[in-house]
């Protein structure tokens, strides 16, 4: 329940419509850049932070992102480095942090022990796209038993009956998926995507956030009012390859 | 109770959420199709009428001589249209795309034989075709990228990765979680979420269902043993099917030892102790893999065997003792394919020669009353760059240096 109570003194506080949610991965292009991004994140008032920890094969990402990955492997980035890395950010920085990664991660570390490490350094929850609910019964297990809230994914083709079904099993909030395809490419949005987030809201009581092709003022702007939380993803890694770390946090200034 | 989709504690569906209502029209279309037997004879029906089903099993006896042991028996999946038992499995997928009314495949392929079974498919049926194939497996079969393109596909050089197999299904998924409503992701191999392995192991039964009874006919009993190359394990698992209810048939799967086991340099997933159990690529089953999960890069002379991954349902089979692995290296395969060649006429792709490797170890040890089966996956003329480039021939380079000269000129 953390996720959620945190995210809803959020939105409770006076002013804030929507929150900001970011994502990094991990290693790319270096730890030390990372924790740079992260610093100047925070510091532009960014709620939840979602940590990648790299794979070899990550299958629902889009180009930016599957190199990142790659790149942040072929540096040589380690699990190990990606949770001691975690423990600090949550130690440094007074907001939420999640993990965001691919099921084989967990499974190689064993499921048990990276619920047990990811709570112990304050990490608040996860989200695998690669883990579907009919797959992952000791994965529910452990997240109850632990406290880290297994987000779960709606996508513009999940019929009603399927959202309930996920909403039955997520913690924390849903992570709605603006439109169809990968991480990266730009997002329209249209009368058909608010008819979609309304479907959303109708199934269930969980915050809502949308991710996939949110870039801009205009995009949050769009999205203030229908969704709880705006995913900014491929954004940032492009701002920081093209401009540095030190472009992040006027960027994310500007989005609210 | 067994999970659906699942051979022991192997196989499932891992997809993203974007899939769930696609996977759940596919199961429910592929489940209907298996049901139903008139599809099943749609099917035999097109494969002897557009591909060359029932493919003969023929006996080697210039080899079962050779050996002096049993007697060599090899299924001939090269005289499938388009050259591979790769046709079986997307015919009976194109089949099926047909009832789903699907516009458009997209297909990942290895040694490019499974994308040319797809791009034919998609001329014959009046499909849109794209297929992901790694950029270093465009460049190690080149021919089969131009037989695509001629045949109407639209061939994406994959560069994310190792640029092989396993990048390939990768993009795959990529475009199909973009475009799901009118496309159709026809898997090459018994891997993937289910229901692929089903579904691929249900077409290629036909291969083990025909050499069954062809062995009867011919021999008179039962093969001791028979060897099929695994890379995904399509060709094997199609194969094995018939004769697994006959525990006295043994049955061995060769995988890829590259440059040998101890180098580290190879494909073996169940022949070695390199691999591990993992969750990748949409299913759960022994991977390439290192201590943090991160898939490895594998090596193969013969790009459809060059995969970190295997069928659930062989993994399963191996578990339970059903199957014994082996691996044979580049090098004992490139021998094993000149024996063939010389003595029986016939050339064996790279990939199936690996079987014909092992079969070659064992033969002489056995009994001349005793037959065994190779399934031959498929032609090696495809792999005429290859293979000529790993034996050196001065000839071959002399004619490609001219060609290169006249089209630079």
């Amino acid at each position: 329940m953390q996720l959620e109570q945190s995210i809803r003194a959020e939105l409770d506080r006076p002013g804030k419509d929507i929150l900001l949610m970011t994502h990094i991965v991990l290693g790319y292009p270096s730890l030390d850049i990372n924790r740079e991004v992260v610093r100047q994140m925070v510091d532009n008032g960014v709620e939840i932070i979602e940590m990648q920890i790299p794979f070899s094969e990550p299958m629902a990402d889009g180009p930016t992102i599957v190199r990142a990955n790659q790149e942040a492997l072929e540096a040589g980035t380690t699990v190990r480095e990606c949770l001691e890395f975690a423990e600090d950010m949550c130690k440094e920085h007074d907001i939420s942090f999640l993990f965001m990664t691919y099921y084989n991660i967990l499974y190689k570390y064993g499921v048990e022990a990276f619920f047990k490490k990811a709570k112990e350094i304050g990490i608040k929850g996860f989200i695998i796209p690669d883990l579907p609910p009919e797959e992952g019964e000791e994965f529910w297990a452990l997240a109850s038993q632990y406290d880290i809230a297994p987000t779960l994914i709606y996508a513009p083709t999940s019929t009603e009956e399927r959202m309930q079904e996920l909403a039955a099993n997520a913690r924390g909030f849903i992570y709605c998926v603006a439109r169809k395809g990968v991480t990266g490419k730009q997002t329209d949005f249209d009368a058909s995507f608010d008819q979609y987030m309304a479907r959303c809201r109708r199934n269930t009581s969980l915050p809502l956030a949308v991710g996939f092709g949110i870039s801009c003022r205009d995009d949050i702007a769009y999205l203030t009012g229908k969704a709880d939380i705006g995913v900014i993803g491929t954004a940032t890694i492009n701002l920081v390859d093209d401009k540095g770390p030190e472009a992040v946090g006027p960027f994310i200034a500007s989005l609210r | 109770m067994q999970k659906p989709g699942y051979y022991g504690q192997w196989g499932g569906a891992f997809i993203p959420e974007v899939l769930y209502e696609t996977f759940k029209e596919l199961n429910a279309a592929f489940t209907a199709a298996k049901a139903d037997p008139a599809f099943w004879q749609e099917y035999v029906d097109l494969m002897a009428t557009y591909s060359c089903r029932a493919t003969p099993l023929t006996h080697a006896d210039n080899l079962s001589r050779h050996f002096g042991g049993a007697q060599i028996f090899i299924k001939r999946e090269d005289l499938n249209h388009t050259g591979a038992h790769k046709a079986n499995n997307v015919m009976g997928q194109g089949l099926l795309v047909k009832r789903m009314g699907k516009k458009r495949v997209i297909a990942e392929t290895g040694a490019g034989q499974h994308g040319v079974a797809t791009a034919t498919m998609a001329a014959k049926f009046g499909l849109e075709c794209t297929i992901y194939m790694g950029e270093e497996d465009v460049m190690r079969q080149r021919p089969n990228v131009f037989w695509m393109e001629k045949l109407g596909a639209k061939v994406v050089p994959v560069t994310s990765g190792s640029k092989t197999l396993k990048d390939a299904i990768n993009e795959a998924f990529r475009d199909w979680v973009t475009r799901m409503d009118d496309t159709h992701y026809v898997m090459g191999t018994v891997c993937g979420p289910h229901p692929f392995p089903e579904m691929v192991a249900w077409f290629q039964s036909i291969i083990g269902q025909e050499a069954h009874q062809q062995i009867i006919k011919q021999f008179g009993s039962l093969p001791a043993r028979v060897y099929a190359c695994v890379g995904g394990g399509s060709n094997a698992m199609g194969i094995f099917q018939g004769f697994l209810d006959h525990g006295e048939v043994e049955l061995i799967g060769v995988e890829a030892g590259g440059h040998g086991i101890d180098s580290g340099q190879h494909a073996a997933r169940l022949a070695s102790k390199d691999a591990s159990a993992g969750v990748a690529q949409g299913y759960h089953t022994m991977f390439l893999q290192n201590d943090d999960g991160q898939m490895m890069d594998t090596h193969s002379v013969a790009a459809g065997l060059d995969y970190v991954g295997v069928s659930p349902i062989l993994t399963d089979l191996w578990q339970q003792g059903k199957v014994r692995f082996e691996a044979a290296t580049d090098q004992e395969v490139m021998e094993a394919l000149e024996l063939t060649m010389k003595r029986e006429g016939i050339i064996p792709a790279l990939e199936s020669s690996h079987a014909f490797v092992q079969a070659y170890k064992e033969a002489g040890d056995m009994e001349a009353d005793e037959a065994i089966i190779i399934n031959m996956s498929g032609r090696g003329d495809k792999d005429i760059f290859t293979v000529a480039h790993a034996f050196d021939d001065p000839s071959w380079k002399e004619f490609i240096i001219k060609k290169g000269a006249e089209y630079a000129a």
